[in-house]
């Protein structure tokens, strides 16, 4: 291997074996610019005034029918959409690139809001597992309780569930926020790379188990602790963060934010002992 | 993937035919290779109703032999022969298809397990279930197609439990289908999502105790791992709660009795289960779309946390 300090960043990349290429994607194309005002959006999504509402009833609709009808829906410059008669369906307000207010009167099933970036959503209602995984941005409001793998590989915005959660909550995920208002299961924060998880109740067994990153503040009891994860020092600046956060989610204001416990990866896994300097940047 | 689901009426019967097929038909796309009802109905406790199998369905996808409908006709005659020759009078028979059939039995006796033992050693003959209220019909097809099939929409009792069968370690057959008998207990019956690894390891333990196995479905383990710990004189919970650490995997399972239904999940939570609760019903299932076929109003549901066990009477 060719020393790395000493060659240009072509061959650095090329020999830690990365590769180089030209990237002709649509979105590779677009770039931020302040200046220009349609590139705060993705390409193809649409400008919507959260003044203009609509109520949408899906309950004859299969989920690809519901999501192309609020396709449709936000092309017509709608901006707040109230879902009714979810009915527990799967994969609703799936891919959702959009600013948009998106209430849903009701439960959804699987993977509802799945890859979202950008709406404020909230679901008066129960949510299955895997809810909002790969949310890139925005905020979800879940008013009762959730499944399994909530918040699984959540790169950013604001989850917020005010009941309870089933296992493997905010499972690989990579940015962040996490909040829960009651109880959450087994494996919570397995294997998550960046971000917050916030849980006001009790929590399972193996907390935190393998997580490279992150931070988890735990109000209640612990089941136990996965490897590697470890307790940390709660700072004022912690406390701080946490009753911001709260407050802006809606749930537990008058919480003893003081009392919480603050976990992280104590990063004594193999992958950290077995992996060059450089290697280890590139695994957080 | 396989779909489970399951409700109990808690002072009141109900269609429960009727509903379980519409939560089943609910889950039919997490499989539909089989599907299995065991129903708890309403009868006056007096005879067993005993549902066996003399022959497999053979029909389109299934994975067993081609049998002449005359070796059925063989195979029931012996049953009728054993069953007079132990003494059991058969009260009313039904026969909904050549390999499918219902008999209501005049028989006293508290241990089923010489009974069984007799019948089963009739070549090509399973009890499919044995009880006083439980009745398990389990065939090939969706949950609409085995219930027209069997006319169970009809059926009046208090809870049931059912599963949709996508198949993966075993064949397409009856036998491979869940429910399972609590065999030789009367009125259990099983019902999984999940994978069993220590299936072969246990079922070598429960067959050198003198415990039976029809299949090599993996959850078939389950009904004899309960039934073997309530022999040993466990209770229903009592039992459920020791396989969480007796069977290795992943699995959410329900269990029934004739006046109780139970769920339990492993302890990494890896098969998924929604429950509501009320003072008069419970329903549960795979997919919160179960539910809703029973229950199209607002509810409040929730999933049960890793090693969780519960049991409701009616």
């Amino acid at each position: 291997m060719a020393n790395i300090k000493t060659i240009d960043k072509k061959s650095k990349a090329q020999s830690m074996g990365m590769h180089t290429e030209v990237l002709t994607g649509r979105t590779q194309q677009k770039f931020f610019n302040p200046d220009e005002a349609e590139n705060f959006y993705y390409f193809g999504t649409y400008d919507v005034d959260f003044n203009k509402r609509t109520d949408l009833d899906v309950m004859n609709m299969s989920a690809p029918e519901a999501n192309k009808e609020i396709d449709n829906l936000m092309s017509q410059g709608y901006g707040t959409i109230v879902i009714k008669n979810p009915q527990g369906k799967h994969s609703l307000g799936v891919g959702i690139l959009n600013k948009l207010n998106l209430i849903f009167e009701g439960s959804l099933g699987y993977f509802g809001m799945g890859s979202c970036d950008g709406p404020i959503v909230r679901i008066n209602g129960r949510v299955g597992w895997s809810c909002a995984e790969n949310l890139m941005a925005g905020k979800v409001v879940i008013e009762k309780n959730a499944g399994s793998c909530f918040g699984a590989a959540i790169r950013g915005g604001d989850l917020i569930c005010k009941g309870s959660v089933g296992a493997r909550t905010g499972i690989d995920m990579k940015g962040g926020t996490i909040i829960i208002g009651g109880d959450a299961g087994a494996f919570t924060g397995f294997m998550m790379q960046r971000g917050r998880i916030i849980i006001l109740g009790d929590v399972g067994i193996n907390l935190g188990d393998s997580m490279y990153d992150g931070t988890i503040f735990v109000g209640g009891e612990i089941g136990s602790y996965g490897s590697d994860a470890v307790d940390s020092e709660l700072t004022l600046s912690d406390q701080d963060w946490l009753r911001r956060k709260l407050k802006v989610a809606e749930i537990g204001e008058d919480f003893d934010v003081s009392k919480m416990k603050k976990i992280v990866a104590g990063k004594k896994l193999w992958n950290y002992d077995n992996l060059e300097p450089t290697e280890k940047k590139g695994a957080i | 993937m396989c779909g489970i689901a399951g409700l109990i009426h808690r002072g009141k019967s109900s269609n429960v035919g009727s509903e379980l097929q519409g939560m089943l038909q609910a889950l039919k796309h997490r499989g539909e290779d089989s599907t299995g009802y065991a129903l708890y109905g309403d009868t006056d406790g007096k005879n067993f109703i005993m549902r066996f199998k003399v022959g497999e369905n053979v029909g389109e996808g299934s994975s067993s032999v081609m049998e002449d409908v005359s070796v059925y006709d063989e195979r029931k005659k012996i049953v009728d022969q054993t069953l007079a020759e132990m003494g059991a009078k058969i009260v009313k028979e039904e026969r909904t298809l050549p390999y499918s059939l219902r008999y209501e039995i005049d028989f006293e006796t508290k241990d089923l397990l010489d009974f069984s033992q007799r019948i089963e050693s009739i070549p090509g003959v399973e009890i499919l279930s044995m009880g006083k209220s439980l009745e398990v019909i389990k065939d090939l097809g969706n949950a609409k197609m085995v219930c027209d099939r069997y006319s169970l929409d009809k059926l009046v009792g208090t809870h049931a439990i059912g599963h949709a069968r996508m198949a993966t370690e075993s064949g397409v057959d009856i036998k491979s289908a869940h429910p399972f008998w609590g065999y030789p207990f009367s009125d259990v019956s099983v019902v999984h999502n999940g994978q069993l690894t220590n299936y072969w390891n246990n079922r070598r333990v429960l067959e050198n105790k003198g415990m039976r196995f029809m299949s090599e479905c993996d959850s078939e383990l389950i009904a004899v791992y309960i039934a073997q710990k309530m022999r040993e004189g466990a209770s229903l919970e009592e039992g459920m709660k020791d396989s969480l650490s007796g069977l290795d995997g992943v699995f959410t399972y329900f269990v029934a009795t004739k006046d109780s239904l139970g769920m339990a999940k492993d302890t990494m939570a890896a098969k998924p289960l929604v429950l509501y609760e009320s003072d008069d019903l419970v329903a549960m299932g795979s997919e919160e779309i179960a539910i809703r076929s029973v229950l199209p109003h607002e509810i409040d549901t929730y999933d049960p946390f890793d090693g969780e066990v519960k049991v409701w009477q009616i």
